[in-house]
């Protein structure tokens, strides 16, 4: 598989899609020494064209989901997306809110999801690492 | 030579956040910044009202993952003058430590961001490390490292034992040491100070005049502090310093934050040795207030908070109106990047401590009428700085 070319070396980047902050401190806190991530090569990429990975928190609201879809486009195959709290998979306590589209994968196709409000940083590794297992490292 | 439009946002590995910064140079000189918000409008007072007291308190959480406890806080303090129920003071000395083991891990997140952008990417990595510890020690409280969620009507949702208590004193031990370390290095260190110092200066009576608030305000020499005006939660029992500067710069900034994470460090061993025996917890929650309306607001990490609560009896509220200090600061603020260089741009803009989801919440952004509305954005910027 294709694919397969990423799996030492995924590179995250992180989009904040109208997210409270919870998640992206969680996502920074998973991304520094402490948790340590480079051991599986998951680096922070500061640009689309880099990365491997977009990690989408936050419910999406409708400006910010077509920055997420031209981020999307911008990054170049094979990428894929991991949906990190409970806002990206549905909304969260957002849900019904007037702005919002409430849901990651109704704007990009989603790979992995995150559960939690927010995820631990441990969570976040681990749906990382589910994805590398699922590309056949 | 022609001017030069260079967008800064909404994604950039500096900020984290979902803002544009519209800047345009002539040059590597900086002539105008325009502030292009709506990335994280998530229409939080709508849903506010939708739902009922109980659940505003989580609603009211969300509206900022860093400084959560401080918007519950203001959400229940005021709610409870609506109810008539008071909080007993164990209760309130519970909620005085997770609000200011929330100051300080906030006040590093920042330092961190600041050193990151400085080009000090092994100080950023260091107090990433550090601030571990303090989530560690707010998990230990809460039982939750971000969204506290301890806050509820009458009291907290959960007490502190004796273990917990002592192993938090010993822990603080630690990040106290840290801290003061970081102080030394932002003091000291060539490279930051030159960096920071005579960047982004506001003077004391521009800073009155943009109505800027918080560790902004007071690096520019105002003393303003609700925990001093207005004394909510345990704050007129504990004893702790006001911190001011004069300088006005993004140096000031940063210095006036790591000093009050440390003043932070002593409110909490203060609150933790001399915690009121007594109930904590509720034994119900009161699910209905009276009709009448209340004014509320604490010092948030940023800043001054405020919610203004309407309710008409019953169950769900009226209109929950909520300005964080964050809606200031952002917006009022770009006149001060004028004249200085590109790359001081994010400096100036870390140094704000910019918190938009904090931010982006009255604001009706349309896509397909985005830009008047936008336009109007602004005006209301201009209308709160006069």
């Amino acid at each position: 598989m294709e694919a397969k070319v990423i799996r030492y070396s995924p590179w995250v980047m992180h989009f904040n899609a109208g997210a409270c902050n919870g998640c992206d401190i969680e996502v920074l806190a998973a991304l520094t020494p402490f948790f340590d991530p480079e051991r599986l090569g998951v680096k922070l990429a500061p640009n689309p064209r880099h990365a491997d990975i977009i990690v989408v928190t936050g419910a999406l609201n409708k400006k910010a989901a077509e920055r997420l879809r031209r981020l999307y486009d911008q990054t170049p195959s094979p990428k894929f997306v991991i949906a990190c709290g409970a806002c990206a998979i549905s909304g969260g306590v957002f849900t019904d809110s007037y702005p919002l589209i409430s849901r990651a994968d109704k704007a990009v196709p989603v790979d992995v999801y995150v559960p939690g409000c927010p995820p631990r940083p441990e969570a976040v590794l681990y749906g990382i690492k589910r994805l590398l297992d699922k590309l056949g490292g | 030579m022609a001017l030069v439009e260079i967008p800064i946002g909404p994604q950039h590995p500096a900020l984290h956040e979902p803002i544009m910064l519209k800047v345009r140079t002539d040059g590597e000189d900086v002539v105008e910044v325009t502030v292009n918000t709506g990335y994280n409008h998530r229409g939080i007072e709508k849903i506010l009202e939708k739902n009922s007291w109980v659940r505003g308190m989580y609603i009211a959480g969300r509206v900022c993952g860093i400084c959560n406890a401080v918007h519950v806080q203001t959400y229940v303090q005021g709610v409870e003058k609506l109810m008539g129920v008071e909080p007993p003071p164990r209760a309130n000395y519970i909620r005085t430590i997770v609000m200011e083991l929330e100051r300080i891990h906030s006040h590093i997140l920042i330092s961190a961001v600041m050193a990151e952008i400085t080009g000090f990417a092994t100080l950023f990595m260091l107090m990433m490390r550090d601030r571990e510890r303090v989530m560690y020690l707010k998990e230990l409280v809460t039982g939750n490292r971000v969204h506290a969620d301890i806050h509820t009507f009458g009291g907290v949702k959960r007490d502190l034992d004796e273990v917990r208590r002592s192993r938090i004193l010993d822990e603080l031990e630690k990040v106290e040491e840290r801290l003061k370390y970081y102080k030394r290095v932002f003091e000291t260190d060539y490279t930051i100070v030159r960096r920071l110092s005579e960047v982004g200066r506001i003077r004391k009576s521009e800073a009155l005049r943009l109505s800027v608030v918080g560790p902004t305000l007071r690096g520019s020499g105002v003393k303003s502090d609700v925990r001093f005006e207005d004394p909510y939660a345990a704050y007129s029992e504990i004893p702790f310093n006001p911190v001011y500067r004069d300088e006005g710069d993004s140096w000031a900034r940063m210095m006036v934050r790591l000093d009050e994470a440390l003043e932070s460090v002593g409110i909490v061993r203060h609150a933790l040795e001399r915690l009121p025996q007594g109930p904590a917890v509720p034994k119900a929650v009161p699910r209905a207030a009276k009709p009448g309306e209340v004014f509320s607001r604490v010092e948030a990490p940023r800043g001054e908070l405020i919610y203004h609560i309407v309710s008409t009896g019953g169950t769900n509220p009226y209109r929950v109106k909520i300005r964080t200090p964050s809606f200031l600061n952002i917006l009022n603020t770009e006149s001060t990047y004028l004249g200085h260089r590109l790359a001081d741009v994010p400096v100036i803009f870390a140094s704000y401590d910019p918190c938009v989801s904090c931010t982006e919440r009255v604001l009706v952004v349309d896509e397909r009428s985005g830009r008047r509305t936008y336009m109007s954005l602004r005006e209301l910027a201009r209308v709160g700085s006069k």
